[in-house]
């Protein structure tokens, strides 16, 4: 099988992830890539809690995710690339083949303005979205896979329906 | 009833989190059945990223004293949440998977210490569920 799903959420593994595209897909194993959570073994401890047996997760820098990807690709099983902001997703695509990323959740904080009920953006954050795009990404936002995806423009312009 | 003959408000025990709105729809049942929802206080974290629930959850249990959190889901953010701010109070307790037969439990001990209340209320809730029919 391959990796189903490239997706940006800043709550990592949660409820939404696990379950709500989890069970549907079928998922094995999640790769969770962030630098920092790659360093902490209680982090780790913290976000395997919240996946059940049959699931496995990787943790993973972006230089080590990059490194493993096509180890990723040709696993038997069905995965999902999960990164907790589009930086480090932009640094992955911009160092291996990614044909779509799914924006699923990037919660209000400071500087940030909503866009869709669960997307709240930065400009900065809105280059990067872009920038991804222009590099030949196709970018969606999606929180649950009953949702319709809502290609970059429509989410930009903070069109939900 | 005139004010001055109500009963006096529960004092908040214990938090209740979750997706979308499990806190509030747990607590209105349990002030409909008991009348004593006072004691649970519901968070709804829609729009939240994971530091922002943290810090919420970490403000509502320092403003009210509270050592007990209820949450829905294992995997879910208020967990994941909740057992950050726990790693740091060792007296607090998270439960994970709560339902209505384990808060009915919760808010009948009231003349017990939180934690040991939250305790036997995760087993009463645990033992209450039941499958029924399905045999055919």
């Amino acid at each position: 099988m391959t990796l189903l799903l490239y997706r940006i959420d800043d709550r990592l593994i949660h409820g939404q992830v696990v379950v709500g595209w989890g069970q549907p897909l079928d998922v094995g194993f999640i790769v969770l890539v962030d630098d920092s959570v790659a360093t902490s073994d209680w982090e780790q401890e913290l976000y395997r809690m919240g996946v059940p047996p049959n699931m496995e997760v990787y943790f993973n820098t972006v230089e080590d995710a990059v490194r493993e990807l096509p180890k990723y690709r040709s696993d038997p099983r069905k995965g999902i690339l999960l990164t907790g902001n589009i930086e480090t997703m932009r640094r992955i695509a911009e160092q291996a083949h990614v044909d779509a990323v799914n924006v699923g959740g990037l919660h209000a904080r400071p500087g940030r303005v909503q866009r869709v009920r669960y997307v709240f953006l930065t400009p900065q954050e809105e280059q990067e979205l872009r920038a991804l795009a222009a590099g030949g990404v196709r970018v969606t936002s999606q929180d649950v896979p009953g949702a319709r995806p809502i290609p970059l423009e429509s989410l930009l312009a903070g069109v939900e329906e | 009833m005139s004010d001055e003959a109500k009963a006096p408000a529960d004092p908040p025990r214990a938090i209740v989190a979750g997706h979308g709105e499990f806190g509030a729809g747990l607590v209105s049942a349990v002030e409909q059945i008991t009348g004593r929802g006072g004691q649970l206080i519901p968070i709804a974290v829609h729009k939240l990223g994971v530091e922002a629930i943290e810090d919420l959850l970490r403000d509502r249990m320092a403003e009210e004293g509270i050592r007990v959190i209820f949450t829905d889901l294992q995997a879910g953010s208020c967990t994941m949440a909740s057992r950050r701010i726990l790693r740091g109070m060792p007296n607090a307790l998270l439960v994970a998977g709560a339902n209505l037969p384990m808060l009915l439990d919760f808010v009948f001990s009231d003349g017990v210490d939180p934690v040991g209340a939250a305790r036997h209320a995760a087993e009463r809730g645990r033992a209450a569920v039941t499958a029924h029919g399905g045999s055919a």
